[in-house]
Order: C-alpha cells, then sequence, then structure tokens
C-alpha cells in the first residue's frame, strides 16, 4: 500500500457501506413510522419521569421490548405481546435496553397499576420482592416526623418504614411513577404493523 | 422486489466489491513476497530484539533466545537507522507523556467506578443515600471512563509514538495533538459529571451530551492533525500494516461520532440501529484497530523477526474494515427492527472469522520457535496473551450472533463478560504491553522494579479470566432460567449471585492490578526506585543518539 488516499477512501467507503445499512436504510423505513393505533403521546408529566428514568439508569437493567414467543416466553411472563416498530413512535431517545438484570418493563404500566405499590418498591424493592437486587431509591424519597397537607404518603409493608416517622415522595419519584404507569402497549397490533 | 432479493444482491455486489477492492490495492495478494513487512525494521536490523521494557541483563538474555531460534547472530543496527528513530521517538514523547498520564487516571477512576458498580449488584443497598452513587450511574460513569477515557488516550498515545518511527521522521504538529488531548480531557470531565449529576442523552455508550460532544469532536479532528501532515512528509515508500489500522481508526472514529450526536436526527427504533451500530462500531473500528495496529508492530519488533504472512494481515485488514461495521444489529435480535438488518448483522459476524483467522494465522506463524521469547520480555507477554485473547473474543462475539445462542445470551450478564473479554482481555492488555515498551522510551529511564510488571501481568490476567468465566457461566443460566416459562423471574436473579460475587473478586484483583502499574509508572516519572546503568535505551546506540 502506496496511497494512503486510496486507503482512506477505501476505509470510508467500508464505512459508507455499514452506515447505509444500519442507519440511513433503517431512517428510511422506520423513522418516522405511524404510532400503533390506541397510543398517546406522553404528557409533560410522564415526559419528566421519562427524564428520571434516564438519569438514574433504570434502562441499563430493564429492557422494554418483549420478544416473540418463538424466541422467548415474554407473553407467558406476562411482559406483552412482541412489540413493533409503532410501539415507540413517541420514544425519543429510544430505551430498548439491553439487559434484563430485571424484568421487561414495556407494559409495566398493565401488569402493575398501582401508584403505591411502585412508590414503595422504588424505595425499598425488598419489602415486595425478597431476594431483589434493584438498588433502593432513599434520595427520590423525604422522611418526615408528620406529613403535611399536600403530600404524598408511601404506605409500606409492614417494619419496612422508619419507626415513627413518615415516607413522603418527592416530585421526581411521583413523576418516575406517571411514567411507569404509561408504560402500555397492549393494544392490538393490525396484522400489517406486526 | 422483496427485501431478501435486495438483502441478497447488495450482498453479492459488495462482496465482489471488496475483492475487486483487494485486488485493485494488492496484486499479488498471496505471493510470498512481502518485503512491506520489514519496513519496521531498519537495514540488517531483522533478528535483533528491542525491548526497552527489561533491564539490560534481561535484554541480553531475550536477544539470545531470539538468536537461537533465528539461527544466526544479529548485526547491530546502522547508526543512521537508529538515529532516525530517536529523532522519531523524542519527537513524540511531549504528546505521548501527556496521553499516558490522562490515561492512567482514567484508568483508575474507571477501575474505582466499576468495582462500585460491580459490588453494588449483589449489595443493592449499599451506598443509596446519594444520586450520583446509584448503580445506574456509576455503571455509566465506569463506561465512559474506559470508552472515552482509557482506551481512547492509552491507544491515540500509543499511535503517535509509533506513527513517526512506521513514516521515518520525526512527528509533525504534535502541539495540535497535545491541544486536542486537552481538550478531549476536558470534555471527558465535564461528560462525567454531568452524568454523575443526572444529566445524559439516555443512549447506551452515547450518554454524554451533545453540547459536550462537540468539544470532542474538536479535540479529535486536533489529534489527527500529526497523523495528517507527518503522513503528507513521510519519509517511506510503504506504509506499514499498522499505519493503515491507526489512520482508519482516527478517521471512522469522528464520523461514527459526528453521524451518532447530531440532535433530534435519530427517532424511535432507528435511533436503536444507529445505537448499535455505533456502539459496536465503537469496539470494532476503533478500539480494535488501535490495539491491532499495536500488536502488528510491537510483536515483530520486540522478537526481531517480520509479521510472516504479511499478505494475510492486509486480508484482515479489509476484511475487519467491511464486516466488522455492519454487525451491530445482532444487538437487537428478536426486537421489533426489520428482519433483514438481523441477518445481514449475523451473516457480517460470522464473516468476521475470516479476518479473525488471518489474523491469529499471522501471530502464530510469528511468534512460532519463538515462544522461550515470553519468557524475558513483559512487552511480549502482555502482547502476546491480548493477542490471543483477540481471537477468543471475535470467535465468542461471532457465535454469540447465532440467533440459538443469542436467545439464551441476550439481556444476559454473558454480554457483560463478552465485552470484558474484547475490550480488557484483548485491547487493555495489549495496551499494558505497549505502554510498558514505551515508557522507558519516554522517561528516558528502565522500569525499576521488575517483579511489579510480573506481579501487574499476573493480577490483571488472573483477574479477568475469573471476571469473564463467572459472567458467561452465570449469564448463560441466567439466559436459561429466563427461557424457561416454568420458573418465576426471580429465578434467574438469584442463579446470578454467586458469579456477580466472583466477578467482583475478578474485578478487585484487576483493579489491584492497575495500582502496582500505576504506582511502577509514578515510580518512573519521579525517578524513585534503583537506577541501572545501562539502561536499554534502543540498544546499543552509538554516541549521538539518546
Amino acid at each position: 500500500m502506496k496511497s494512503e488516499s486510496r486507503l482512506l477512501i477505501g476505509a470510508m467507503v467500508m464505512l459508507g457501506f455499514a452506515a447505509s445499512a444500519l442507519v440511513v436504510i433503517p431512517y428510511v423505513q422506520v423513522a418516522n413510522v405511524a404510532p400503533t393505533s390506541g397510543m398517546k403521546p406522553y404528557t409533560s408529566t410522564e415526559l419528566r419521569g421519562r427524564e428520571q428514568y434516564i438519569s438514574n439508569g433504570c434502562l441499563y437493567c430493564h429492557s422494554q421490548q418483549p420478544r416473540a414467543a418463538s424466541l422467548a416466553p415474554d407473553a407467558k411472563r406476562g411482559w406483552g405481546r412482541a412489540s413493533v416498530a409503532g410501539d415507540y413512535a413517541f420514544d425519543t431517545p429510544h430505551l430498548l435496553g439491553t439487559m434484563r438484570t430485571g424484568p421487561d418493563l414495556l407494559n409495566i404500566g398493565a401488569r402493575q397499576p398501582s401508584v403505591q405499590w411502585h412508590l414503595g418498591h422504588l424505595y425499598q424493592p425488598r419489602a415486595y420482592v425478597p431476594g431483589s437486587i434493584m438498588p433502593s431509591y432513599p434520595y427520590l424519597f423525604v422522611i418526615k416526623a408528620q406529613a403535611e397537607p399536600g403530600d404524598v404518603v408511601v404506605h409500606l409493608p409492614e417494619g419496612n418504614a422508619p419507626a415513627g416517622k413518615v415516607v413522603v415522595a418527592t416530585p421526581e419519584a411521583q413523576e418516575l411513577v406517571s411514567y411507569l404507569l404509561s408504560l402500555d402497549r397492549t393494544h392490538t397490533v393490525r396484522e400489517q404493523e406486526s | 422486489m422483496s427485501t431478501s432479493v435486495i438483502l441478497a444482491s447488495a450482498f453479492v455486489l459488495s462482496f465482489v466489491a471488496l475483492l475487486v477492492f483487494i485486488w485493485s490495492q494488492r496484486h499479488g495478494l498471496f505471493s510470498r513476497d512481502s518485503t512491506g513487512a520489514n519496513v519496521i525494521f531498519g537495514a540488517e536490523e531483522i533478528g535483533r530484539a528491542e525491548e526497552p521494557a527489561v533491564t539490560s541483563t534481561a535484554a541480553h538474555a531475550l536477544q539470545q533466545q531470539v538468536n537461537r531460534a533465528s539461527g544466526k547472530i544479529a548485526a547491530p543496527a546502522s547508526a543512521s537507522d537508529l538515529r532516525t528513530r530517536a529523532a522519531a521517538d523524542e519527537s513524540s514523547t511531549p504528546v505521548v507523556f501527556f496521553m499516558f498520564c490522562a490515561a492512567f487516571a482514567w484508568l483508575l477512576v474507571a477501575t474505582a467506578a466499576g468495582l462500585l458498580a460491580s459490588y453494588k449488584l449483589h449489595e443493592p443497598d449499599f451506598l443509596t443515600q446519594h444520586a450520583w452513587l446509584t448503580f445506574g450511574r456509576v455503571r455509566t460513569l465506569h463506561l465512559n471512563a474506559v470508552a472515552y477515557g482509557w482506551a481512547p488516550m492509552a491507544g491515540l498515545g500509543i499511535a503517535m509514538f509509533v506513527l513517526p518511527r512506521l513514516l521515518g521522521r520525526p512527528l509533525l504538529g504534535g502541539g495540535f495533538a497535545m491541544l486536542g488531548a486537552a481538550l478531549w480531557n476536558a470534555a471527558l470531565i465535564s461528560g462525567l459529571a454531568s452524568i454523575a449529576v443526572g444529566i445524559n442523552d439516555g443512549l447506551e455508550w452515547l450518554e454524554i451530551p451533545w453540547q459536550i460532544d462537540v468539544l470532542f469532536v474538536a479535540g479529535g479532528l486536533l489529534v489527527a492533525v500529526p497523523l495528517v501532515l507527518t503522513l503528507a512528509k513521510r519519509k517511506v515508500e510503504h506504509l506499514y500494516v499498522s499505519v493503515w489500522y491507526m489512520a482508519c481508526a482516527l478517521f471512522w472514529f469522528p464520523v461514527m461520532f459526528v453521524v451518532a450526536n447530531i440532535p433530534g436526527l435519530h427517532r424511535g427504533v432507528e435511533q436503536a440501529t444507529m445505537n448499535w451500530w455505533f456502539g459496536h462500531n465503537v469496539l470494532g473500528l476503533f478500539y480494535t484497530p488501535l490495539a491491532l495496529a499495536a500488536v502488528y508492530y510491537f510483536l515483530p519488533k520486540v522478537i526481531g523477526r517480520p509479521v510472516q504472512s504479511y499478505n494475510l494481515s492486509l486480508l484482515g485488514f479489509w476484511g475487519l474494515a467491511f464486516f466488522y461495521g455492519q454487525v451491530g444489529g445482532h444487538h437487537l435480535i428478536g426486537g421489533p427492527v426489520p428482519a433483514w438488518l438481523i441477518t445481514l448483522s449475523i451473516v457480517q459476524s460470522m464473516m468476521m472469522v475470516l479476518p479473525v483467522i488471518a489474523f491469529t494465522v499471522n501471530q502464530y506463524q510469528t511468534l512460532e520457535g519463538y515462544l522461550s521469547a515470553l519468557r524475558y520480555s513483559p512487552t511480549l507477554r502482555f502482547i502476546g496473551l491480548g493477542g490471543l485473547m483477540y481471537t477468543a473474543s471475535s470467535l465468542q462475539g461471532s457465535f454469540e450472533a447465532l440467533r440459538s445462542v443469542n436467545a439464551v445470551t441476550h439481556f444476559t450478564h454473558y454480554t457483560v463478560g463478552h465485552s470484558h473479554l474484547g475490550l480488557y482481555a484483548f485491547v487493555t492488555l495489549v495496551f499494558f504491553g505497549a505502554m510498558y515498551f514505551i515508557v522507558p522510551r519516554v522517561t528516558r529511564r528502565e522500569w525499576p522494579y521488575p517483579r511489579l510488571i510480573a506481579a501487574h501481568f499476573w493480577l490483571s490476567s488472573i483477574g479477568v479470566a475469573i471476571y469473564v468465566i463467572a459472567l458467561c457461566v452465570g449469564g448463560w443460566l441466567q439466559g436459561e432460567a429466563m427461557l424457561d416459562a416454568g420458573k418465576p423471574f426471580m429465578d434467574s436473579v438469584s442463579v446470578t449471585l454467586p458469579y456477580l460475587k466472583a466477578r467482583t473478586v475478578g474485578g478487585a484483583l484487576m483493579g489491584l492490578g492497575h495500582l502496582v502499574f500505576a504506582t511502577h509508572f509514578a515510580c518512573m516519572i519521579f525517578n524513585l526506585g534503583p537506577r541501572r546503568i545501562g539502561a536499554t535505551l534502543l540498544g546499543e546506540a552509538p554516541a549521538g543518539a539518546p
């Protein structure tokens, strides 16, 4: 090899092949796909909760892409049908995830619609799921001697709240839960979309 | 026209194009003539070992091993060749030293963050009061400190050292690279701080906010300036294969980084495919070529024997460039992405076996008969093991992309084990080896405590062995449990616990190795420890050369 320009042009052509396969063609094919029927854009509270989901790194342990029955028993675990591109029409950035240290969350809002469960579970996951290795998030809560008007008090299972105190959810915790509850892609998918 | 027809024709077309391309680049691909491999040596220098990482006594023993293996006594290198090389080394010293100092700092930061994240995964109530110490952020700090701190600073520092040697002249415009590296590190400090306070772009490998990414791009471009200037004024006719890898890595990375970080362009599922196009290519088209360039330079240099099948190494280069770029889609197998894309990525993942075999055969042929040199040369030991792990991690990766294997391993700790086999056991060990070679040239003294090098080697290699084996076994069991609909999800969590603890042990050993290495480096800088006479600086350099 005697010519550096031929080398670099060749190298860029190679990268161009890769970029057209993995970036350009998908952009043409799915970037502007229509939302699946029945989906609504996120509310501003839910979007702020989504920011909490990102900033606390939830996506590193939870995927948001149930797989088809031919590949994995995701549906049997109650995680929902295999997702399609239209399910993510409102998702920027995408949060598909790569790990299932914890369960898939694309339909957690349908599977567990209780605000109190989610708040308590964020405060101390092991109070609800023995053996869970999810971190607890005490910094999303305030411990008070007494609840004040307007406070959202978390009702924890016996023995998990600090003695004589109440656990109050911060706005961040409430927003995060409202995002989790919005995760519901159980509406049916038309044949041509699947 | 159906997608499969488009896919098949695109594939055939590009494959033919690749073959024609390689042919046009290099007539006589399989000829035995490979004078190009000799350009890293001076006239008559083949057969002469260069290993600055050892004491002069050990260097003598190494040379004897090399003489025995090659069956002849090597002639001393010519004075003019040594002078050229000494001038090349001297020209790159400031920028290499700066980048290595940064690399050491980021290595320690990344180790601390990684260890904490690993520990938290089996002790989830440890240090939970502060948002910046939560698992999700510490883990991300670890990844970014490795991905944008340790790996590029070490890899680019090595490239800056090797380029002037390979181009036969002093480095031009080293000051630009220095400024670039400073900008780069400033960007990384702000990037990590923003992740710690919870501001991030939400994409794996691309967490640092795009506003800060602008600084990375500026820094990266400045680092590439000396490459371009020195290439333009080079004194050698033939560009050695290491130059290909380094030059292309330096051009590939900025393009990928810019495309991936354009704000507001990528959306939904397309953003996911782009995410893994970047996430996998930053490994395959940035760290891997930088590390392979180091293997192709230092391995033959240390034992004084040219690469045995030089043409094969060129095949390996173009194979990597073509196939690796398209493998990223295997991160989305089973996901909501077009089926043709997954198939393409699986096919190209398997095709990666070709360049990997080309590299492996080459490494084997070059080292054949010279294995005893491993005992005497720390550089060779780190790089030899690292090269072997390139083969291991690439083959593992290829098979991991198969649907049947992927169904089990996807979404599990197996992937994390695999990534550490690649980025640590391969890339990082190779960088360690190259740094043991380079630092004595930069600081102009030899490593004061040879035993610390041995301790570092064993701590790192045993540590990463425990790490990778534990996570691959644990991850496989986790995946099997998850596929069994009869088992509750929590079974897939509890089965991994002993392996996660083993991973912390392995990680702690690796971390101890890094402390040893950093301490040793500090001894070099601050002139501590015994100072031996007769350091092996540039072999028997005659008067006039340092």
